[in-house]
């Protein structure tokens, strides 16, 4: 409960918070929500000396739509994104997301951004920046670099942020419109992590799939895009065979480490079904818009 | 050892100053320094929500807060609820309606509930179960509290507040 002491430090701007970083290097953590970090900190797993908290930095807010791409700032938290009626109507797939995490509490403090720089494996968030094709823009101390979500996250708890680097936005194009989406997450109960889960992006040309993303969450030692399963729909009718072999892929793709949650085996089931049913939900989703 | 920061906030409507460690957490300092003994502590996992207290206009688990984070803020606990003597429109729902028996949840369940329903004050059942999720109960089984934050809603819109237990309206009725 009681984390180890530390110096704390509410940087008004962002060169401010990027020079703290680069002054304190290793020895700092950015605070962002806090309920990742703090947890953490509460349990000494983590033990920084400093904590550059990003709160005060109010242009790392906001959700804006420029030239067919949604921006959303890194410290935008979870209710906002599902209370925001721009991404209800332009990215409904990742309110839908957003509504599968965590608690209300939680969702009132947890940010966008801290929850994809926390690198963990659980976090639903990565699966869906995939899903969606997104970016992250990284603000360093030599400039600013834009980098896809599909690639950025390497390992527990390792992505490609920089130690230097701080995530500012993040940078999603907005779905064409017919696109079917569908977050099917399994979990124990409300605020839990995912058993298993599977965020897709479908689109169709006719009765063909012209473009579908899958992508998969808690099933490895970081999120995974699932291409084989992909490829067992892209460019084909959306039909019960296809579907099967996407599901069998889904499942070939996945590495789960078994813990309280289940088995490896029960989990890449699960990641099989998860991924049939965020499929099948996305097609129905494409291929009558109105109804959904 | 870090150095101290003073830290001055809005506790129910008066002005706070604090001298604290910037690891003390907001939950600790309401209860140890301002004795705010109200919101509880039930978990080191952020997950039971006992601490919840309204902050800036948002529900926030006081564990997962360092009291460093509310320099400025607007801190309203369960002791702030209550006007004059006058119980809340929620007090009254959880004590009508049986929606607490050994009242360490209750204050965090109240201070979630009073932020619920100005967001959204006519909630569904779903609804008010769907975003009171953030905090657990052990005694109530939750139906009752469901019941005492439907209760509250239907008064806070000016409708009439009857208990959803007729057998007190008939103990009640009898005793005139």
């Amino acid at each position: 409960m009681i984390p180890r002491p530390f110096e704390y430090h509410a940087p008004r701007t962002l060169p401010e918070a990027l020079a703290l970083l680069g002054e304190h290097g290793d020895t700092a953590k950015l605070l962002a929500g806090g309920h990742s970090l703090l947890p953490m900190m509460k349990l000494r797993f983590a033990q920084p000396d400093h904590l550059i908290d990003l709160g005060g930095l109010a242009e790392l807010k906001g959700i804006r739509e420029e030239n067919g791409v949604l921006w959303i700032g890194a410290m935008t938290t979870e209710n906002e994104l599902i209370w925001s009626t721009l991404l209800q109507t332009r990215c409904p797939l990742l309110v839908e997301g957003a509504r599968q995490i965590a608690d209300p509490q939680v969702r009132y403090r947890g940010t966008l951004g801290g929850d994809l720089s926390h690198g963990d494996p659980g976090n639903d968030h990565p699966a869906l920046m995939i899903a969606l094709d997104a970016a992250f823009v990284l603000q360093g101390p030599a400039g600013e670099r834009t980098v896809a979500a599909d690639g950025f996250f390497v390992g527990t708890y390792a992505t490609l942020l920089g130690p230097d680097e701080i995530m500012t936005g993040i940078r999603i194009p907005v779905p064409a419109p017919g696109t079917g989406h569908c977050y099917a997450k399994l979990k124990r109960k409300t605020g839990d992590f995912a058993t298993a889960a599977a965020a897709v992006t479908l689109r169709l040309a006719g009765s063909i799939v012209e473009h579908v993303r899958i992508a998969l969450t808690n099933l490895g030692d970081t999120v995974i895009r699932a291409v084989d399963a992909e490829h067992a729909l892209s460019g084909k009718p959306f039909d019960a065979s296809a579907l099967d072999e996407a599901a069998r892929r889904a499942m070939a793709a996945c590495n789960p480490l078994p813990d309280l949650r289940g088995d490896a085996d029960y989990k890449r089931a699960m990641a099989g079904e998860m991924t049939r049913r965020a499929l099948e939900t996305a097609h129905q989703r494409a291929t009558n818009p109105a109804r959904c | 050892m870090s150095s101290k920061t003073m830290v001055s906030f809005m506790l129910n409507g008066s002005e706070v100053d604090v001298v604290v460690e910037p690891r003390e957490l907001l939950i600790h300092t309401l209860r140890e320094r301002c004795q705010h003994t109200g919101p509880h502590i039930g978990c080191e996992t952020s997950h039971c929500g006992a601490c919840t207290v309204d902050f800036n206009g948002m529900s926030v688990k006081s564990c997962t807060l360092l009291t460093v984070q509310a320099q400025g803020a607007e801190v309203r606990t369960v002791e702030g609820l209550a006007e004059g003597g006058t119980l809340h429109a929620l007090q009254e729902g959880f004590m009508q309606e049986h929606g607490l028996q050994c009242g360490f949840c209750t204050p965090g369940m109240l201070m979630r509930a009073y932020r619920l329903l100005q967001e959204n004050p006519a909630p569904t059942e779903a609804e008010i179960r769907y975003w009171m999720a953030g905090n657990l109960c052990r005694c109530t089984g939750y139906q009752n509290i469901v019941k005492a934050v439907e209760y509250a809603a239907r008064k806070l819109r000016g409708e009439a507040a009857e208990t959803s237990h007729p057998l007190i309206e008939a103990d009640a009725a009898n005793a005139h």
